[in-house]
């Protein structure tokens, strides 16, 4: 059974059909690319499996289960991680209260957590991560404080925080130097081997190509292909929607 | 350390301030310290959780009726007094419903209304709360031979409370509650993308302000020994919110500042007669013009002052 999957996921705003119909898999382990035009559905399609907007038809599964309709941050504490396209945190903490608050929910009960402090190998994986990330002698600042490329960083080490098993991230490298997008590719698939499943938005056609396995791309909500990078470099229906058809 | 210092230099002063006050400066010490207690609450439910509540006198009448009429049946203050925050955090829970689908404007509007149905509660069921005269002969309480019937030995008592309750507030602040909070409050949708459940913890921050403001309300009723609907009114919940937008939102410092300048601020003005209630409006009004952070800036100020002037002079 897939990791993920969705079937005949829709998503209609008012009169607008931003995913149709959409039947999607991810195996564990494996690292896909959600690619397509600006405005094909990609963003929605990660905000309908997290329930950030409820879809308007079509069924959720993850680990086998039916999370479709569940609480967003319960589908989080299941095992999903994500990022949003908008840098999404919290601005007036510091870079370690970020990084601490994304993986404090994971443990315990709601009552415990008044009790207990922050477990001391969670402390010590939030310096690992910022170290790794180049913003470990950020971690006093206000995210606020940082540049979009450092807050595009401490996203993504929020993200990892919790150890997920499935990471949905919605364009990871864009705004980040040309050094640290290899760094980051590298990260990505150190974890990969050690167990995580990768769903990536991605524009940026050298990261895709050389990072996923699969690609899968959207165009006005539909899937148009599915297959391996040279696959989707030479098939004709994505240069059309990229490129558009000459008439 | 300097902190502490500074910190126990101010408690020193309060344990010895009864000496130079008069009876009616003393109970206007001791409101104050009840009002802190109070707007620490709304301080946890608003200015860290961002969740608007215009009822926290509803939370604060539910705390003092619940003193004053179990009091009459005989119990124990010292059992009264968590029921008191105990009672008016259940009923924060339960106002605390609208706030998971309700936000902003439209979450004050339901909350002015809660406070304005439990006020006319107040005044109408008089088999319960004694209506329009309330409840009155509200005793205090003692420990073995220790009374604190007297004003000075209540205030004592008062003094004690406050310091626990400000040391509660830092505890839930700086705990993975007070974090979740300010998580909820700064941005809803991040939170939420991180498994942090704002339905529990809206609710929580309602019933966590409103036990507070129960206790409040416990420690107020044997302080005038004498509670009618009057002191609950919408008129006292914004005299909550005035305190820590005055005194600094989402911070520590912010209720206790706010109340000294909302309970004894008029107090002090009255020696401009007629006129007091527009200096103290216009103070408010500055204030909130010139210190969008509230008053705890000047002291944020201070701190960072004093440091570099030690430093300078060596």
């Amino acid at each position: 059974m897939p990791l993920l999957e969705t079937q005949k996921m829709t998503k209609d705003f008012y009169k607008l059909r931003a995913v149709s119909q959409l039947d999607f898999q991810v195996e564990r382990g494996e690292i896909v690319a959600v690619i397509g035009p600006n405005g094909s559905g990609k963003s929605t399609f990660f905000n309908c499996v997290t329930h950030i907007y409820p879809a308007t038809a079509g069924r959720v599964y993850y680990q086998e289960r039916d999370i479709t309709g569940l609480p967003t941050d319960k589908i989080i504490r299941l095992g999903v991680g994500r990022t949003f396209q908008l840098i999404q945190l919290f601005l007036e903490m510091t870079v370690f209260e970020n990084m601490l608050l994304s993986v404090q929910e994971h443990r315990g009960t709601l009552l415990s957590r008044l009790f207990t402090k922050d477990d001391s190998g969670d402390v010590e994986r939030a310096h690992e991560i910022l170290e790794f990330l180049y913003i470990s002698h950020l971690k006093d600042e206000l995210a606020s404080n940082l540049s979009y490329g450092q807050q595009k960083l401490l996203d993504f080490g929020m993200v990892l925080m919790p150890r997920p098993e499935l990471v949905l991230l919605d364009e990871p490298t864009s705004g980040v130097e040309m050094e640290m997008r290899g760094r980051i590719m590298d990260y990505i698939r150190e974890l990969n081997k050690q167990g995580q499943t990768f769903v990536v938005i991605e524009h940026n056609m050298d990261v895709v190509m050389n990072l996923c396995e699969r690609i899968i791309v959207l165009d006005y909500g539909e899937k148009i292909a599915e297959g391996r990078p040279e696959e989707i470099q030479t098939n004709q229906r994505v240069i059309d929607a990229y490129f558009g058809v000459e008439e | 350390m300097i902190r502490w210092l500074f910190w126990g230099i101010i408690v020193a002063i309060l344990c010895v301030l009864p000496r130079f006050l008069g009876d009616y400066t003393l109970y206007v010490v001791s409101l104050t310290y009840v009002y802190v207690t109070v707007a620490i609450g709304l301080n946890l439910t608003l200015g860290y959780a961002n969740q608007v509540s215009l009822c926290h006198a509803s939370f604060f009448g539910i705390g003092a009726y619940t003193m004053g009429l179990l009091l009459a049946q005989g119990w124990s203050f010292w059992l009264i007094l968590p029921l008191s925050g105990i009672f008016a955090g259940l009923f924060g829970a339960v106002i605390g419903f609208p706030a998971l689908k309700w936000k902003d404007h439209y979450l004050a509007l339901i909350t002015i209304a809660i406070n304005i149905i439990t006020f006319f509660v107040m005044m109408q069921e008089s088999w319960l709360t004694g209506g329009p005269t309330g409840v009155s002969g509200i005793t205090r309480p003692s420990i073995g031979s220790l009374s604190f019937t007297s004003d000075i030995n209540y205030y004592y008592l008062l003094l004690v409370l406050f310091i626990l309750a400000i040391l509660a507030s830092i505890w839930i602040v700086n705990s993975k509650w007070g974090r979740a909070f300010r998580a909820i409050g700064l941005n809803e949708l991040a939170a939420r993308g991180h498994g942090i459940s704002s339905f529990n913890y809206k609710l929580l921050a309602f019933a966590v302000g409103a036990f507070f403001a129960g206790v409040g309300g416990g420690l107020f009723a044997p302080l005038l020994r004498y509670i009618s609907p009057d002191a609950f009114t919408f008129f006292i919940s914004l005299e909550f919110l005035i305190m820590i937008v005055i005194g600094g939102m989402g911070r520590i410092e912010g209720p206790i500042i706010g109340a000294i300048i909302v309970v004894m601020g008029p107090e002090v003005l009255r020696m401009a007669e007629a006129a007091y209630l527009i200096v103290y409006s216009l103070i408010l009004i500055l204030v909130m013009l010139f210190m969008r952070g509230g008053l705890v800036i000047v002291l944020d100020r201070l701190r960072e002052a004093i440091p570099a002037r030690i430093g300078s002079r060596r």
